[in-house]
């Protein structure tokens, strides 16, 4: 059964096409990724998703309720957490959990059972009666993970939920994550721009420029690659590029740290011929480094686009830190 | 049914908060009785010596201000409450409360109603120094301003959230303030009779929602302390006018509030 449908939707702002004739179906159950880099049209799916913007064209049922004619259905159907923190830091937790349970139109014993529960999950029970101000940034997660899980929703949607974390809490959270889609039974959306990350879904969609231009399991995508992705550092890359296309007819692409990625199957056996290619000429190349590895979803990424993610990435969370930062006043929000 | 109850309860639940907010903070509270005491005694007390004339002699310059102070105490609490939400935008606590299954509609009322709530609060605070001026209250009147400044705090909450309605930033803010909140203070008769001001200052005046709040806050607040043929002196219109009008221009901030509010995406 489909939990999610989505048939050629597109959102416009101005000139500017953000989302263009997207269409996909998330299965019940499932944790569906999308993959993308910054402007990729990535939040603003969710929020159509979530009934925050209207679609200029298309169709989306969520729960089996249009997004546009049956908003309040499609709001009580899902939890979602946002990219930017979104509790009001001068409530206790208990309190935040509380409103939103007003919200929800929970009635009191209801929510009172509810509230320990989701406490418990996220380990915050006996931290819910401080205000939100005092939270480190993995609390706050955590305690917006509960509260999107208080009106037991259909779908949790999940629009960067690790973003601005320092990498012990990221992986805290994708801790919390899995486990509830082992214990409830819940269908997880989520968008991400860290690739390891992205592997644990059961499908994941890349978008690019507002379009899905690739939709299968993490396993699947990687096949698009090859079998293995052989990495060298060598004296003069591009005569080594040179050798490759002439001995292989392959082309490898340039990566970091002035590496050379090579796809190819069975790298194990390229190996001793890639060595044997590049040092036996007139004009040998040195080789400095070598390694073998299984490709991951960046390689994916960048084949199908022809650019790498992370540089434009890195720029992305730089500033999203300066934001949070400008948002607190100077105040750290990690005390 | 279940709509409208729903609906009610999400009014409830932004009143709610935005009351929990604000009894939680008390340095906001304190400092925003500040400017009013300042107000009151230091350039009332000031001025007062050299104010003597006020209805026929009998009414001491700080006690002509008081209700001006009062509606002063109203105006900037319900535009500043009714202006948090764009700081809750900017700090994201309103798409937690945009993507619940409550109307806009009920969003936007809600703060209407906290707003309200708090600044009748905080003008019934200012209310209590009535008797340090030598201005007697009776209980009718007590519940008679109380209203008033309900009323009053109601119609400058719309605005606000008028003014709010589509603003992304607080960068805006200060314009606002000085453009906005300012004239419409210095231009309500808080301070001076409007009675023989020039006429232009007397048209701005006519256009200016707070006259009539702070015309009606006048009226009901000195009715004990000077008769009121002296009283009359002081005042514009009937009590009723001046309460119809707030009613009317309420609702003239309200709806176009409240439907900005519904298609800001």
């Amino acid at each position: 059964m489909n939990v999610i449908e989505v048939r050629e939707l597109v959102r416009k702002f101005g000139d500017l096409t953000a989302v263009d004739g997207v269409s996909f179906e998330v299965k019940q159950g499932e944790i569906f990724g999308f993959l993308g880099p910054n402007g990729a049209g990535k939040s603003t799916t969710i929020n159509m998703l979530c009934t925050l913007l209207r679609p200029t064209s298309g169709h989306a049922t969520v729960n089996g309720y249009d997004v546009v004619t049956q908003q309040n259905a499609v709001r009580e159907s899902i939890g979602l957490i946002f990219q930017d923190p979104s509790l009001d830091d001068r409530l206790t937790g208990y309190e935040n959990l509380m409103f939103h349970a007003m919200l929800y139109d929970l009635s009191r014993p209801l929510f009172q059972e509810r509230a320990a529960e989701v406490l418990e999950m996220v380990d915050l029970s006996d931290k819910a009666d401080k205000l939100v101000q005092t939270y480190s940034g993995g609390m706050r997660r955590r305690l917006e993970i509960a509260r999107g899980l208080l009106h037991r929703p259909k779908v949790m949607f999940l629009d960067e939920p690790t973003l601005g974390l320092d990498p012990q809490t990221r992986r805290h959270i994708w801790e919390y994550i899995t486990r509830l889609r082992r214990e409830e039974d819940l269908t997880i959306f989520l968008t991400t721009h860290y690739m390891d990350e992205a592997e644990i879904c059961d499908r994941i969609a890349i978008i690019d420029h507002g379009q899905i231009i690739a939709l299968d399991t993490p396993e699947n995508l990687k096949a698009l690659v090859g079998g293995d992705v052989v990495a060298v550092r060598t004296s003069d890359n591009e005569l080594a590029a040179r050798k490759l296309r002439a001995a292989f007819e392959i082309e490898p692409r340039p990566g970091p740290d002035g590496q050379l990625f090579i796809e190819v199957d069975h790298g194990d056996q390229f190996i001793p011929r890639l060595m044997t290619t590049l040092s036996n000429s007139r004009t040998p190349v040195e080789v400095q480094s070598i390694n073998l590895r299984r490709p991951t979803l960046e390689d994916v990424f960048i084949k199908l686009t022809g650019r790498a993610i992370r540089e434009e990435e890195a720029d992305r969370a730089r500033d999203h830190m300066r934001k949070r930062r400008r948002m607190f006043g100077g105040r750290s929000p990690h005390r | 049914m279940d709509t409208l109850r729903r609906n009610l309860k999400g009014i409830f639940t932004i009143w709610y908060r935005d009351l929990l907010r604000y009894i939680r903070d008390r340095s906001r509270i304190i400092a925003s009785l500040a400017q009013p005491l300042l107000f009151l005694f230091v350039f009332g007390g000031g001025l007062a010596p050299a104010i003597s004339g006020l209805a026929g002699g009998r009414l001491d310059f700080k006690q002509f201000m008081f209700p001006g102070i009062l509606g002063m105490t109203v105006l900037f609490t319900s535009i500043f409450s009714a202006i948090s939400i764009v700081w809750d935008r900017e700090f994201g606590f309103l798409k937690e409360v945009m993507v619940a299954p409550v109307s806009r509609t009920a969003v936007a009322l809600g703060k209407v109603a906290g707003g309200s709530t708090i600044a009748m609060i905080q003008g019934s605070i200012i209310l209590l120094l009535a008797p340090l001026l030598g201005i007697t209250l009776s209980v009718g009147q007590i519940v008679s301003l109380v209203l008033l400044m309900l009323l009053m705090a109601a119609m400058m909450t719309s605005l606000g959230i008028l003014i709010a309605a589509r603003q992304r930033s607080m960068e805006g803010f200060q314009m606002i303030m000085n453009f906005l909140l300012m004239p419409m203070f210095f231009l309500s008769g808080a301070f001076f009779p409007l009675q023989g001001v020039p006429q232009w200052m007397e048209w701005l005046a006519k256009i200016n929602p707070v006259t009539y709040g702070v015309d009606a806050l006048r009226r009901m607040a000195l009715q004990g302390t000077i008769p009121a043929q002296f009283l009359d002196m002081l005042i514009l219109h009937p009590l009723w006018v001046d309460a119809a009008i707030m009613a009317g221009f309420g609702l003239v901030f309200l709806v176009p509030a409240v439907w900005l509010f519904s298609k800001a995406e």
